[in-house]
């Protein structure tokens, strides 16, 4: 078995590999140098994993890129991989993500950029439509901006129903379809958003992340713009588990890959004090659905620690005993082969970690 | 015929071509959509899919900077040198 962590930071993507059951990283340089990189995905239903990642250049403009031999070489098409139609007035900003859909239905990528929008692409990722029925919809010109942009960064594809899909935007909140994004609706009863004259709005809150439970479909974790919520009815209503953590601010939440109700996050003070709370570098753990959670910290940074963990700088791969990993915007990474109860450091020293995906083949 | 000047950063979209002759059209808007037919991994660095000129890439008519010449109509006469730089105010922290 081979361990694959993709690591995308604001000037270039860094591929690294461990052979010995993630106890040592080997880290590449950097792909698409002094390029940004917001998004990145594995793809590993075909016979080799494929990786896909969004490349954000200050100058020249977004872009899609794919390599079927672990960045040795990159394809992009002649024409951008994603571009609105005229009609609709709008072009692409940056890709925020990118989700390949499950094994019934190989092809098919889900992208989400800024401005707010879902694509969809039936050749494995190179080139992708715009999904109308999202674009559309007559809410989207309440959909405003966080700090960040305005983008969907969460895309939620079902297990087992190909027709589902859950997405999350800032601003907007959740959002959801059940044939195959023709139509959608907002999912955000119990997410509070307190920046608004009603705190408890249809829609328009600032839900930062989005992850699904590894053994219920129907249980969902949110991490909001302050609110740690789950929903254990496929996004019907939301609750509060935000009561044992230190705060209910932050960016990312990531879920088991197949344990129920475990999950991670990494709490921040506040929206007016975004640093870790108590200055320590620690990840929080639920292993009861965000009934519990405990601090992790053994083998991270000691002292204080003022770096952010944003969004999409979190995740697990799919070990049956996970990895779990996550970067800062100061460009350290570390990784736990024991699903968070001890840390190591994979790399230092890059630029800011705007994203990491990993993946055991 | 008019001549495009391909920076060295854009070299990878034009088989490292560094001058491309174009048949004109007698405005920029006519040499980009040429581009977009003949280069097009080159033209979607310039313009966004609105067709709009990216907001860090300048152009250059005969050395004027097209945003204070008319934009993307812009004259282009035959024998006009059409320069492409990505702007300074570009770029990463």
């Amino acid at each position: 078995m081979t361990a694959f962590l993709a690591i995308g930071t604001q000037k270039g993507l860094f591929l690294a590999t461990s052979d010995d059951d993630r106890r040592s990283w080997q880290v590449s340089p950097a792909h698409f140098p002094g390029r940004a990189i917001y998004s990145v995905a594995f793809d590993i239903r075909g016979p080799a994993p494929r990786i896909l990642t969004g490349v954000d250049s200050s100058h020249f403009g977004p872009s899609v890129a794919v390599s079927d031999d672990l960045g040795t070489t990159w394809q992009e098409p002649d024409t951008a991989p994603l571009a609105f139609p005229p009609d609709a007035g709008a072009a692409v900003e940056r890709v925020w993500q990118i989700a390949p859909a499950g094994p019934d239905q190989p092809g098919v990528v889900y992208a989400g950029t800024q401005p707010s929008a879902l694509w969809r692409s039936v050749d494995g990722g190179r080139t992708y439509e715009l999904v109308r029925g999202l674009w559309d919809h007559p809410h989207r010109p309440d959909w405003g901006a966080g700090y960040g942009g305005q983008a969907v960064h969460s895309i939620l594809t079902h297990p087992t129903d190909p027709e589902r899909l859950l997405v999350a935007m800032s601003t907007g909140g959740v959002y959801r379809t059940t044939d195959g994004g023709a139509t959608w609706a907002p999912a955000n009863q119990g997410i509070k958003a307190y920046f608004l004259p009603d705190p408890w709005p249809e829609f328009g809150q600032c839900v930062h992340k989005v992850a699904r439970d590894g053994a219920d479909p129907e249980h969902l974790y949110a991490q909001n713009h302050h609110g740690v919520y789950r929903s254990t009815d496929g996004g019907d209503s939301w609750q509060s588990i935000a009561d044992t953590l230190p705060s209910d601010f932050g960016f990312p939440i990531v879920a088991h890959p197949s344990r129920g109700g475990t999950v991670w996050n990494f709490p921040l003070v506040s929206d007016g004090e975004r640093q870790p709370v108590d200055l320590l570098c620690r990840v929080f753990r639920s292993t009861d659905a965000g009934a519990t959670w405990s601090p992790q910290s053994e083998g991270l940074p000691g002292g204080r620690y003022y770096p952010v963990v944003l969004r999409d700088a979190m995740c697990t791969d799919n070990a049956a005993t996970a990895g779990v990993y996550f970067g800062t915007r100061s460009g350290e990474v570390f990784a736990s082969r024991d699903e968070g109860e001890s840390w190591s450091t994979v790399a230092a020293h890059l630029p800011d970690v705007l994203c990491v995906r990993a993946v055991q083949v | 015929m008019p001549t495009v000047l391909v920076p060295g950063v854009l070299r990878t979209e034009t088989g490292g071509a560094s001058r491309l002759e174009v048949a004109g059209g007698g405005s920029l808007r006519a040499v980009l959509d040429e581009l977009a037919e003949r280069w097009p991994r080159l033209e979607r660095r310039i313009r966004d899919e609105s067709g709009v000129l990216r907001r860090y890439v300048n152009v250059y008519v005969d050395g004027e900077d097209c945003r204070r010449s008319g934009g993307l109509e812009t004259p282009v006469p035959p024998g006009a040198e059409i320069q492409v730089l990505p702007s300074v105010a570009g770029g990463c922290g």
